[in-house]
């Protein structure tokens, strides 16, 4: 089979994966061909708009499991290949050359057995990193199964680690994959935890230790497929951060691939991307935002409002606490304001230190007022001219957005 | 006093700005614009030609840092590389002002001088973030070789990272705005201006490897998420022109005699 025909069936049995980023090392100079950046390195963005940082590939896509919701399950019937590790070495040397990439997230379906695919995805990550003096960033996905002494040499080639946690549940996991344990994938996520933490103390003492997934590892989890709530969903992230500390929880909006009757039906099916992106908004509010999942969502309300941000969503639910005094307010609740952020928060910080700040000082800031308007006050003044009654605000807060979301929920036009 | 405004007239380098700024403070004049050699325009105030000193260059150099502060030394040092208008005005004012008000001056984010300079820095800093991921090179006889077009002078930005990148590779990048070419090979490296740059016919290993990444790229997308708006976003479609994946190969010359039929 000619490369070109593998890689296209490679890279489309991989496209699935949400997971591409490069972010969570920083490593340069010494010899050969490579380096990292902490902040990562988006190098295209593809027709779905989303990043491409890594060459995404399966390095095989024959599988011995049937889960549902995949489309490499036995059962699909798909053209199958596999990668030899120099084809997969070459590849990822020619593109990283000419800068096409940043380097390689390696994942597989399983074949012949769990410890046999990760065999071969380091026999393949062993050839690159030594043979050709690669120093670029490698994401490699934990397979699930495999013994831990094969992860934990896995660990040792890659910079980042995830295992997938593939569904938000363990009854949607038993129903959909009947050959995967949710044990089974919390295992090595508590073992290259400890790996991590463990590399890390050595590296104080000894300057050489060898780096075991220095940028960490993170998961992802098929939204949509099943019934889970949001506030499900960002419970089980929440408890990842705090148990096994990831780095980061992807979701992926599940899109139709199967015709499974235990998944939602093929036709007519949206993929929930404005439910997707709400999470995500969320789960940044977890990581940089100091809030905690039971403040956005609790029994009475377990799923996102999806017509405002969660964060305005909890503004407007705790106006008592609000307006703030920019002047005056701590930096955690400044990043509480709906519209600012980590950045305008530390501006905000860094200004007032000078004089007090003026609603025009905060545009010439670069604070975005369109949201923040309504929830803050410069020395004690709201913004002059601003009269909206307490439930206006979210009215407001709506047709802020609506744009934005027009594409989602096209509206009928009305003529009477 | 007010100081007499002149119209200063350099060669349009750093070296020759911060000469300006030397005669300036000596001779107690406010630079009212900045012309450079080429541009040969009639200014409404009496003229001065500040021929570079190096010498007074650097005693204007060594004093950023003690009297602006680390970050104030940056913000000019990068901001003479930005596509701000009249930015050596900017800088002009931002620098009388630093050294009135000492390092604290980086932090009065709220005064439209520092501002306007803050917010030019954090366009050329973006912008050579995007271009580390979105420039292409081409392999030319083993030299790695391409092309970028971007608002802000970023050579010297992107020089570290690729240099860190490629420590065994030999390297040329051309600033197609700007007329600056890098070239960088085992630890050195010179940016020179440069008229002319073009590049070789490619080879059959590097044709084969730009049909694997379009291929690749037109496969990574998932269809049922297509969204153009939102790639647009993220990578502004002025950065397309020199990207792989979106140019095509010229097709062979057609058969001569299909052509005469």
């Amino acid at each position: 089979m000619e490369l070109l025909d593998k890689l296209t069936i490679l890279a489309d049995a991989a496209k699935y994966d949400a997971a591409c980023t490069s972010s969570g090392v920083d490593r340069r100079g010494g010899r050969g061909m490579g380096s990292t950046m902490a902040a990562g390195c988006c190098h295209s963005f593809s027709a779905d708009g989303r990043c491409i940082s890594l060459l995404k590939v399966l390095y095989t896509n024959r599988c011995i499991y049937d889960c549902a919701y995949c489309v490499n399950r036995r059962s699909n019937d798909l053209p199958r290949a596999a990668f030899t590790p120099r084809e997969l070495a070459e590849l990822t040397m020619g593109f990283y050359r000419r800068n096409y990439i940043e380097g390689l997230f390696l994942s597989s379906a399983v074949w012949v057995s769990p410890d046999r695919t990760t065999e071969e995805m380091i026999a393949a990550l062993s050839l690159l990193r030594k043979e050709y003096g690669f120093r670029g960033y490698i994401h490699a996905k934990a397979i699930p199964g495999a013994d831990p002494a094969l992860t934990e040499r896995l660990g040792l080639l890659a910079d980042r680690l995830s295992v997938n946690i593939e569904l938000p549940s363990q009854d949607s996991l038993h129903k959909l994959c009947p050959d995967k344990e949710k044990k089974a994938i919390l295992a090595p996520m508590a073992q290259i935890r400890d790996g991590i933490t463990q590399a890390k103390g050595e590296l104080v003492k000894y300057r050489h230790a060898p780096r075991f997934a220095p940028a960490g590892q993170s998961t992802q989890m098929i939204i949509g497929a099943t019934p889970e709530s949001d506030r499900h969903i960002l419970t089980l992230t929440q408890a990842l951060y705090d148990k096994y500390k990831l780095k980061r929880v992807f979701f992926s909006a599940y899109m139709p691939v199967s015709d499974s009757a235990l998944l939602p039906a093929r036709r007519d099916f949206q993929p929930p991307l404005l439910r997707e992106h709400r999470l995500y908004q969320a789960d940044w509010l977890l990581r940089f935002y100091h809030f905690r999942a039971e403040e956005l969502l609790d029994e009475a309300s377990p799923n996102f409002d999806t017509r405002v941000d969660p964060k305005c969503a909890w503004a407007l639910g705790h106006m008592d606490r609000f307006p703030v005094e920019v002047n005056r307010a701590d930096y955690e609740t400044l990043l509480r304001v709906p519209g600012i952020g980590v950045t305008s928060a530390r501006r905000i910080l860094t200004a007032r230190r000078v004089g007090p700040l003026t609603f025009s000082g905060l545009k010439t800031l670069g604070v975005v007022l369109k949201r923040a308007q309504y929830f803050i006050t410069c020395s004690g003044k709201m913004l002059e001219g601003l009269r909206v009654s307490p439930d206006g605000v979210l009215r407001h807060l709506v047709a802020l957005e609506k744009p934005a979301l027009a594409g989602d929920q096209p509206e009928q036009l009305s003529l009477f | 006093m007010e100081w007499p405004k002149f119209a200063y007239t350099y060669d349009g380098s750093f070296a020759g700005f911060l000469t300006c700024v030397f005669t300036a403070y000596a001779n107690q004049e406010e630079p009212a614009c900045f012309l450079t050699h080429q541009e040969g325009q009639a200014a409404l105030w009496p003229e001065r030609t500040v021929d570079t000193d190096h010498e007074r260059a650097k005693r204007v150099y060594r004093s950023l840092s003690p009297r602006l502060g680390r970050q104030g030394k940056t913000l000019v040092t990068y901001g003479f590389l930005t596509c701000l208008d009249q930015r050596e005005l900017c800088l002009w004012d931002f620098l009388k002002l630093g050294y009135a008000k000492g390092p604290a001056v980086t932090r009065d984010l709220t005064d439209p001088r520092v501002a306007a300079l803050n917010k030019a820095v954090l366009h050329l800093t973006r912008e050579a973030h995007l271009l580390k991921g979105f420039t292409r090179f081409s392999d030319q006889g083993g030299v790695l070789a391409g092309e970028i077009a971007p608002k802000n002078r970023v050579l010297p930005l992107l020089r570290p990272h690729f240099a860190a990148r490629y420590p065994e590779e030999a390297l040329a990048l051309y600033d197609r705005t700007h007329r600056e070419a890098l070239f960088c090979q085992g630890g050195k490296w010179a940016i020179v201006p440069l008229d002319q740059f073009s590049l070789n016919q490619p080879g059959h290993g590097e044709l084969d490897y730009r049909g694997l990444w379009r291929r690749f790229y037109d496969t990574i997308a998932i269809e049922g998420r297509y969204n153009p708006k939102c790639r647009m976003t993220h990578m502004p479609k002025r950065y397309w022109g020199t990207m792989t994946e979106f140019q095509r190969e010229d097709p062979p010359p057609a058969d001569t005699h299909l052509r005469q039929i």
